[in-house]
C-alpha cells in the first residue's frame, strides 16, 4: 500500500505511529513508513529486553523475599545491639561473653550482628533491590525502544501496558515487578489476542497486588470462614471499568461484586511456598468463593480458576469492549476527539476478529483517515524522551531518564491511579507541561551538543520535510548549539504527531 | 554563532527583565500589577483541594456518637478515650488524630466540616465521580471545562479575580480548571530551569507557528514572573510526591505563595492523592493515617503563607465519593457514596458541623452499603462561592454548575 502524500505523510506516519526517525536513516525508508510497520505486524513478534536483572515474576519474589528477610534481620540486630550498648553502660565491668554469641547456622535468627559483618558490604550508592530492579527493567526498555526501527511494537507495548497499568509506587512487589510484568503480561500478546492479553494482566502477581486481588477472599471459602475475613472489589471493579467493558458498558454494582467473588482464589505465592514458587500466580482454591455466580445476565458455574477464565472471555469478546478499545485507541495514536469513522471501524474489525489485536492493529495503520489527519496531538512525555534520544543519538543511561520523566510527569510505571496516565492535550499541552518540557531540552541540548556537528543538518534529517522555515530558521539562528538542539527538540513538528 | 558555550543558565538580575519582556509579547494575557482594593472591600482568594482516591469521610471525622458506627468499622473504628483518642468536635462527630491543626482551626471559629456530603453522581468510578466534582456537570462525560474556569469566566472581565486567572496546580491542571479563562501553572519546581533566552525564541515561534503551544508558554512565563516578584523561589529540589505528607506541605506553600501574592491568582485548584484505601486503611495509625496528617500539614502551610489574606481565604477540600460504610475483607473499604467536605479559613464561619445525620443502620445507608448522602456539595460550593465573589443563584446554576436550578446555594458558611 503506497504511504499517502509521500515524504510529509511518511515523517508524521513515523511520528504518529511510531518513535520518530534516527539521524541517517535512509529517505526511502521513511517513506515507506507504512509498510514497515505492516511488516511488523506480519511478523507478529514484539521485542523483549535484553539482559534484564530477573526472568520473572517468580524469580523476582524469591529475591524480594529474601531481600526482605535480611533488611528485617539487620533491622532486628541493630536494635539488640542498641540494647546491649545500653546494658553494657549499665554493667561497664562485664566482660564479653563468648559463649553467648549466636550460633551463625541458626536459620534467619534475628539476633547475630556478627552476621551483618559477614556479609559482602553493598557498594555504597547501589540502591535496594527493588529500586535496582526497577531501573534496570527502565534501562533495558528504553534501548529497545531506541534501538527499534519504526518503534510501532513499541508504541504498541506503551499504550497497552498504560491501559493495563500498574503502579510501582504501590508496594516492593509492584517497584520490582513493574518491569517483568510488562515482558510477561503485555509483550507477548501484543499481536495476540486480547483475551490472552486480559487474563496474562488480571492474573499477574503484580496486578494482583496493585488492585489488592491477591488479599481479597470469599466469604464463604474455607479461608474466610475460618478467618473471618472477605471480599475487596477493587480488580473486580476496574476489570470492568477500565480493562474491558468502560463505564459506560452497562454493568451493576452487583456485577462488580459478582466478579469479585468470581476471581477470589486468584492470588500470588506468598514466602512460605505452599503453591509454587514465591512471588509467582497461584490459584488458590481455599480463598475461592464456592458456587455459581451472575454475571452480566449469564450465571457462571464452573469451578476454580475456570470460573474467572470464562468471565474473562466473555468480558474480552464483549461489543461494549471492542467500542471501548478502538475509541482509546483511536484517541492515543491519532486525535482527542477521533473521527468516528475510524473508531467505528476499528471497533468493527475488533468484534469481527474476536479481539485479535494483530488485525486491529493492521486496520489502524491502513486507514487513510487515521494517516491523513492533522497531527494535533501532543507527544506524551515518554514519546518525547524517546524520539529526542533517537534524534540525538543517545543511549539508555539511567540518570538522564528517570529523573526527566518524573519531573515532566510520565515516569516508567507510576501513574497516579488505575486508570493510566491521561493521553489527551489538555493534560500535557498544559503552560506548566510545556515550561518543564523546555527546561529538560535546554538540558539535553547542552548535554549532546559536543555529539551533534551541525544543528541545521540534524533538524534536516529528523524533522525533512515536516520542517516549517520558521523552524528552520530559528535553529539556524540559535545563539549556540545547545540552544539550537533544544530548538529543534521544542519545536512544533517535534512535538506533534 | 554555533559554538559550544554556557547558555546562561542562573537566574540572575536580568532574567527577570526578559521574562517580563517575553510575557509583553502577550500583552492579552500580561497581568498587570496589582493595586489594593479600596479598604473595607474584601479581595477574597479561594482554595480548592481536591483528594483524589476517594476520602473515607467516615474515618476522618468519625461519628463516634452513633451507636452503630464501631460495629460496621470493626478493626479500624477510632475511639473518643484511650490513647490516640479522636479529638472532640461536638460530641458526636469526633476527628481523625493526626489532624490537630484542623481541630485548632475548627477551636477557633476558622473551620467546618460538612458531612454525608456528595455530588449528584451515584456511581462508583473514580475517574467519572472526579470529572463530576471537577466539571461541575450533572453527569459524567462533559470534561470541556472545569467549574472554577467558568465561574471566572462568568466575573465581570475587569474584576481583579478575573484578571488574574485560575492557578492549576501540576505539571498535569487539573480539570476543575480548565477552560476558556487563562490559566497559571505551577509545580514544585525539580530541576534546573532553562534560560530566558530560549524561552524568548520560543516564545516567537510559537507565536507564529503554535498557537495552542504560544499560549501555553506564556501563561507559564506569567506565573513564573509572579512567583519572582513574590520572590518565592522554592529552589529545594527532589522530595516526595503529592500522596505523602512532604509533598503536600511543598505544594501548599507553593500555592500559598502564589495566591498570597499581590499579584497573584485569587483562585487556586490543587489535588493530593494516596485516597483510595481498599486494604489495611488503618485506625488512629496507619496508611490513611498519614495522609490525614499529610493534610493537616498542608493547611498549616496554607494559614502561615497566606497569614496577610488569611481573614479573606477560603480552602474548600472535596472528594469523589466516600467508601463502603462497612470494613471490608481486607481491612480497608471500598468505593461508596457520602463522605465530608471541609472549609477551612479565615473567612470561614466555622467551628461547626454543616450536617442532616442520616444514621448508619442497614436500612439508613445508601443502597444498604454506603453512608446516605443528605447534603449536595454543588450547594456547599455554591454557597461559599457566591458569597465570596458575588455571583448571583442564576448565573451558579447556568454555567457554573449547569442545571442546579433547583439546588440553593447554602447560605451563612462565610462570614
Amino acid at each position: 500500500m503506497a504511504t499517502p502524500d509521500g515524504s510529509r505523510a511518511g515523517g508524521i506516519g513515523l511520528q504518529r505511529f511510531g518513535l520518530g526517525a534516527r539521524p541517517g536513516q535512509p529517505r526511502d525508508q521513511r517513506d515507506a513508513a507504512r509498510e514497515s510497520m505492516l511488516a511488523e505486524v506480519a511478523r507478529g513478534v514484539v521485542a523483549q529486553p535484553l539482559n534484564p536483572p530477573f526472568s520473572g515474576a517468580a524469580e523476582i519474589g524469591g529475591a524480594l523475599f529474601a531481600f526482605e528477610d535480611k533488611e528485617r534481620m539487620e533491622r532486628e540486630a541493630k536494635r539488640l545491639a542498641g540494647q546491649a550498648q545500653a546494658q553494657a553502660i549499665q554493667v561497664a565491668a562485664a566482660p564479653p561473653n563468648p559463649q553467648t554469641a549466636p550460633n551463625p547456622q541458626a536459620p534467619a535468627a534475628p539476633q547475630a550482628p556478627q552476621n551483618q559483618m559477614a556479609q559482602p558490604a553493598k557498594p555504597a550508592n547501589e540502591p535496594p533491590l527493588p529500586f535496582k530492579t526497577y531501573r534496570d527493567e527502565v534501562v533495558a526498555r528504553v534501548q529497545l525502544a531506541l534501538d527499534a526501527e519504526s518503534g510501532f511494537a513499541e508504541r504498541l507495548v506503551q499504550f497497552w501496558s498504560n491501559h493495563f497499568c500498574i503502579a510501582a509506587t504501590k508496594s516492593n512487589i509492584g517497584r520490582s515487578m513493574a518491569g517483568a510484568y510488562e515482558r510477561e503480561a503485555i509483550r507477548p500478546h501484543v499481536f495476540g489476542r486480547f483475551e490472552e492479553m486480559l487474563v496474562a494482566a488480571e492474573s499477574h502477581p503484580a496486578m494482583l497486588d496493585f488492585l489488592d486481588n491477591r488479599l481479597s477472599i470469599g466469604p464463604g471459602s474455607p479461608a474466610g470462614k475460618r478467618r473471618g475475613r472477605g471480599l475487596n472489589e477493587n480488580q473486580a471493579r476496574e476489570i470492568l471499568e477500565l480493562h474491558t467493558l468502560g463505564v459506560h458498558g452497562g454493568y451493576s454494582q452487583a456485577d462488580v461484586t459478582n466478579l469479585a467473588r468470581i476471581i477470589t482464589g486468584w492470588t500470588m505465592v506468598g514466602r512460605e511456598a505452599v503453591l509454587g514458587f514465591p512471588g509467582s500466580f497461584a490459584f488458590n482454591v481455599g480463598l475461592h468463593e464456592p458456587g455459581a455466580q451472575p454475571l452480566l445476565g449469564k450465571e457462571y458455574a464452573q469451578p476454580g480458576k475456570a470460573q474467572g477464565l470464562a468471565a474473562l472471555t466473555d468480558l474480552a469478546h464483549h461489543p461494549a469492549t471492542a467500542d471501548f478499545i478502538a475509541l482509546k485507541l483511536a484517541r492515543h495514536f491519532v486525535a482527542d476527539e477521533p473521527p468516528p469513522a475510524l473508531v467505528g471501524s476499528l471497533s468493527q474489525v475488533f468484534r469481527r476478529t474476536q479481539g485479535d489485536l494483530a488485525a486491529v492493529s493492521r486496520a489502524l495503520l491502513e486507514s487513510n483517515v487515521a494517516w491523513n489527519a492533522e497531527p494535533t496531538k501532543i507527544r506524551s512525555p515518554q514519546e518525547f524522551l524517546i524520539a529526542s534520544y533517537r534524534a540525538l543519538g543517545r543511549k539508555a543511561d539511567p540518570g538522564q531518564i528517570l529523573g526527566p520523566l518524573g519531573v515532566m510527569g510520565q515516569p516508567f510505571w507510576q501513574p497516579s491511579g488505575p486508570n493510566g496516565y491521561p493521553d489527551t492535550n489538555a493534560a500535557w499541552a498544559s503552560a506548566e507541561g510545556i515550561k518543564t518540557r523546555i527546561d529538560v531540552a535546554a538540558g539535553w541540548g547542552r548535554q549532546a551538543a559536543g555529539s551533534v556537528p551541525d544543528p541545521r543538518a540534524l533538524t534536516e534529517d529528523i524533522l525533512g520535510p515536516l520542517a516549517s522555515p520558521e523552524t528552520r530558521q530559528t535553529v539556524a539562528r540559535a545563539e549556540s548549539k545547545p540552544q539550537a538542539l533544544a530548538l529543534l527538540l521544542m519545536s512544533p513538528e517535534f512535538q506533534r504527531r | 554563532m554555533m559554538d559550544i558555550d554556557d547558555d546562561c543558565e542562573a537566574m540572575t538580575p536580568s532574567r527577570r527583565a526578559v521574562l517580563g519582556a517575553a510575557g509583553a509579547l502577550f500583552a492579552w494575557s500580561f497581568v498587570p500589577k496589582f493595586a489594593y482594593a479600596a479598604a473595607g472591600s474584601r479581595d477574597p482568594r479561594f482554595l480548592l483541594v481536591v483528594l483524589r482516591g476517594a476520602l473515607d469521610g467516615l474515618s476522618a471525622v468519625p461519628p463516634i456518637g452513633d451507636p452503630d458506627y464501631a460495629g460496621l468499622r470493626e478493626g479500624i473504628a477510632l475511639t473518643k478515650d484511650g490513647p490516640d483518642a479522636a479529638l472532640p468536635l461536638d460530641g458526636f462527630f469526633y476527628l481523625h488524630p493526626a489532624m490537630p491543626n484542623l481541630a485548632r482551626l475548627y477551636g477557633a471559629g476558622q473551620a467546618s466540616i460538612v458531612h454525608a456530603a456528595a455530588t449528584g453522581y451515584r456511581e462508583r468510578s473514580h475517574f467519572d465521580g472526579q470529572d463530576v466534582l471537577e466539571s461541575g456537570q450533572a453527569g459524567p462525560g462533559r470534561t470541556d471545562s472545569g467549574w472554577l474556569n467558568r465561574l471566572i469566566a462568568s466575573l465581570p472581565p475587569g474584576e481583579t479575580v478575573s484578571r488574574h486567572g485560575v492557578l492549576g496546580v501540576g505539571v498535569v491542571p487539573p480539570l476543575v480548571v480548565r477552560g476558556p479563562a487563562p490559566i497559571l501553572g505551577w509545580s514544585p519546581p525539580r530541576m534546573a530551569r532553562a534560560g530566558p533566552d530560549l524561552m524568548q525564541r520560543l516564545s516567537d515561534l510559537y507565536g507564529q507557528r503554535d498557537p495552542g503551544l504560544a499560549r501555553a508558554l506564556s501563561q507559564a512565563i506569567e506565573t513564573e514572573g509572579i512567583a519572582l516578584r513574590s520572590s518565592m523561589n522554592g529552589e529545594t529540589r527532589g522530595g516526595g510526591g503529592p500522596d505523602s505528607a512532604d509533598g503536600m506541605k511543598r505544594i501548599a506553600e507553593g500555592a500559598a505563595g502564589l495566591v498570597g501574592a499581590d499579584d497573584g491568582p485569587r483562585i487556586a485548584a490543587l489535588a493530593f492523592e494516596g485516597w483510595d484505601t481498599h486494604a489495611n486503611e488503618g485506625g488512629a495509625k496507619g496508611r490513611l493515617a498519614q495522609l490525614l496528617g499529610g493534610l493537616d500539614g498542608a493547611l498549616a502551610a496554607f494559614e502561615q503563607g497566606l497569614k496577610p489574606v488569611w481573614k479573606d481565604t477560603v480552602v474548600m477540600i472535596v472528594t469523589e465519593f466516600g467508601r463502603t460504610a462497612k470494613v471490608n475483607g481486607t481491612v480497608g473499604t471500598d468505593h461508596g457514596t457520602g463522605t465530608i467536605a471541609f472549609l477551612v479559613g479565615g473567612a470561614v464561619k466555622g467551628g461547626r458541623m454543616v450536617v442532616d445525620w442520616p444514621g448508619l443502620k442497614p436500612e439508613q445507608l445508601y443502597e444498604k452499603r454506603d453512608l446516605k448522602p443528605t447534603t449536595d456539595i454543588r450547594g456547599v460550593a455554591k454557597g461559599v462561592v457566591s458569597e465570596l465573589f458575588g455571583l448571583s443563584g442564576p448565573v451558579l446554576a447556568e454555567r457554573v454548575f449547569p442545571g442546579t436550578g433547583e439546588l440553593a446555594p447554602m447560605r451563612g458558611l462565610v462570614g
